[in-house]
C-alpha cells in the first residue's frame, strides 16, 4: 500500500499508509471519549475523517454552503506586530476588512491583558472610536484575564505557583480569591469603558491559561457586564481543553470548574452571559495530524451538540489540530478546518 | 493564516454576507444556519447565494451596505452600518454612539 502525506504536530512531514491513518484516527477518537467522557465519533464521521486526511489536494476547503464566520483573537497584534509590518492598528482593521475579506476584527493592544490596558484606556477608547467610523465589519475589543500578573512582584497577591510547591495550598487559594477580585474590576472596567467607546463585542481571550480561578473571574466579568449591557456581544474564548484545577475547589453556580472539558465549559459560558463560546483542544506535537484532529472533532462535536450559543473553535498554533508551529503549513491547516465545520459542526472559527 | 481559515471555511467578509452573519451571531447569539436564513430572508436570497461574492457584491452595492472595492460614491464606514443596521433590525453599538455624538 503507497504512503499518504499527512503531518505530525509539530508541522513536519508524516508519510502514513491509509491503515496508519485509520488506526490514528480510531486512537484519537478514543483518547477524547475516555478523557472528555462523551461519545466517540461514528462510523460514518470516521469514514468522513478518513476522506479528509487522505485528500489528494494539497488544500482543501469546506462544501459550498458550509462556509461558517472568523472571529479573533490578539486581532491587530498579527500584521503590525507578530508580522512586523510597520502599521498603524486601524489600518490592520481595513486590512482585514478589504484585503483577506475578515469577517469580523479585534483591536488589541500589545500588552494583551485587561490589567495592563486599564492605565492606557483613554489612548484605546480614542483608537476605538476612531477604527469605528470606517469599519464595517464587527470589531470586538479583547485581551486575556491573564489573573497571574496579579501576583507579586507585579502584583499585589501572593504567587500560588510558588505557594503550592512549598505546599502551602490554603495560602495559595486564598492568593487566588484575592486575585479574582482584582481581575473582576479590571476586566469590567475596561470591558465597559471599550463598549462605551462603540466597540461590538468584547471578548475574553485565553480565558482558564491560570487555572480555575482566571475562568471564575471571567465569567463573573460577564455576568456583571451583561447586567450592565443586555446587548454586548461577549466571546469567551479558552485556553485549553481542561480547566487546570490551581484551586480546585472553585464553582461557578454550582458547577466545578476544575476539569471542565469544552462541552461542559460551554454551559457554564452561557450561563454566565456569553454570546459566543470559543472551544480549544490542544495539539499534541508527537502525534499525527490524524490522531490530533479525530481527538478534536470528538470534543467539539460534542461541545457543539451540548451549546445553545455560536461555538467558535480555536485554530491558531498549538489548538485545533493546528501544528504547533510559527508557520502552519496550510495543508493542515484547511484539512482541520473542514473537518472541525463538516464533523464537528462549529458555527465559527 | 487569517487568509488561509478565510479561504478554505470563512463566508468572505464584505465580499460576501460574513460581517452580517457575524452580527447575527453577536446580537443575538444565532447559530451558523439560523444566522444564514435570518439575512437570506432579509435580502430575499436564498443562503446558497450569502457567499457568492459575484451576487452578494451587486446586493451590496444596490442596498448601499459597504463593498469591497473603492468607488466614489459609495458608503464607507459608519455610513454602511447605519444601513446594515436598519436592514437586519438589530441595535449596531458603534452606530448608536455615532447617533448620540450628533445629536440624532
Amino acid at each position: 500500500m503507497g504512503k499518504i502525506f499527512s503531518r505530525y504536530g509539530d508541522g513536519y512531514a508524516a508519510w502514513l499508509t491509509e491503515d496508519e491513518i485509520r488506526r490514528d484516527i480510531e486512537e484519537g477518537t478514543r483518547d477524547a471519549a475516555d478523557r472528555g467522557k462523551i461519545p466517540e465519533l461514528t462510523a460514518e464521521d470516521k469514514e468522513r475523517l478518513l476522506e479528509i486526511c487522505i485528500m489528494p489536494g494539497k488544500n482543501v476547503c469546506v462544501e459550498r454552503g458550509k462556509e461558517v464566520i472568523v472571529t479573533f483573537d490578539a486581532g491587530t497584534l498579527k500584521i503590525p506586530i507578530r508580522n512586523g509590518v510597520p502599521m498603524d492598528r486601524t489600518t490592520a482593521i481595513l486590512t482585514h476588512e478589504k484585503i483577506l475579506c475578515s469577517d469580523t476584527m479585534e483591536l488589541a493592544h500589545v500588552d494583551y491583558s485587561y490589567k495592563q490596558i486599564k492605565s492606557i484606556i483613554s489612548e484605546e477608547k480614542i483608537a476605538m472610536e476612531h477604527a469605528q467610523l470606517n469599519t464595517i465589519i464587527p470589531l470586538f475589543y479583547g485581551a486575556m484575564p491573564n489573573l497571574g500578573l496579579y501576583t507579586k512582584p507585579d502584583g499585589p497577591v501572593g504567587n500560588w505557583s510558588e505557594l503550592l510547591p512549598a505546599g502551602k495550598i490554603a495560602e495559595a487559594r486564598e492568593a487566588q480569591e484575592e486575585a479574582i477580585e482584582h481581575a473582576i474590576k479590571d476586566m469590567v472596567f475596561v470591558a465597559s469603558n471599550m463598549y462605551e467607546a462603540g466597540a461590538d463585542g468584547i471578548n475574553f481571550d485565553t480565558v482558564g491559561a491560570s487555572g480555575d480561578a482566571d475562568v471564575l473571574a471571567t465569567l463573573k466579568a460577564v455576568a456583571i457586564l451583561k447586567e450592565k449591557y443586555p446587548e454586548m456581544a461577549i466571546e469567551t474564548g479558552f485556553a485549553g481543553e481542561f480547566v487546570l484545577g490551581m484551586h480546585g475547589q472553585l464553582a461557578y453556580d454550582g458547577t466545578r470548574l476544575a476539569g471542565l472539558y469544552p462541552h461542559q465549559q460551554v454551559k457554564v459560558a452561557e450561563k454566565a452571559g456569553a454570546t459566543i463560546f470559543g472551544a480549544a483542544v490542544n495539539t499534541n506535537s508527537s502525534m499525527s495530524f490524524p490522531w490530533n484532529i479525530a481527538r478534536v472533532c470528538t470534543f467539539i462535536k460534542a461541545c457543539t451538540e451540548a451549546a445553545s450559543i455560536p461555538v467558535h473553535v480555536d485554530v491558531g498554533m498549538g489548538v485545533g489540530a493546528i501544528p504547533l508551529n510559527n508557520v502552519p503549513p496550510t495543508d493542515a491547516v484547511t484539512r482541520a478546518d473542514k473537518a472541525i465545520i463538516e464533523i464537528g459542526k462549529a458555527d465559527g472559527l | 493564516m487569517a487568509i488561509t481559515h478565510e479561504t478554505s471555511a470563512g463566508m468572505g467578509g464584505i465580499r460576501t454576507a460574513g460581517d452580517l452573519a457575524a452580527r447575527m451571531q453577536m446580537s443575538k447569539g444565532m447559530k451558523i444556519n439560523e444566522a444564514k436564513e435570518y439575512i437570506a430572508g432579509k435580502l430575499g436570497i436564498s443562503v446558497f447565494d450569502l457567499s457568492d461574492s459575484t451576487i452578494m457584491n451587486e446586493i451590496r452595492e444596490e442596498r448601499g451596505i459597504g463593498e469591497l472595492m473603492a468607488r466614489p460614491g459609495a458608503p464607507i464606514g459608519i455610513e454602511a452600518k447605519i444601513r446594515i443596521e436598519e436592514l437586519l433590525g438589530i441595535k449596531i453599538n458603534s452606530v448608536g454612539r455615532f447617533k448620540r455624538m450628533i445629536g440624532m
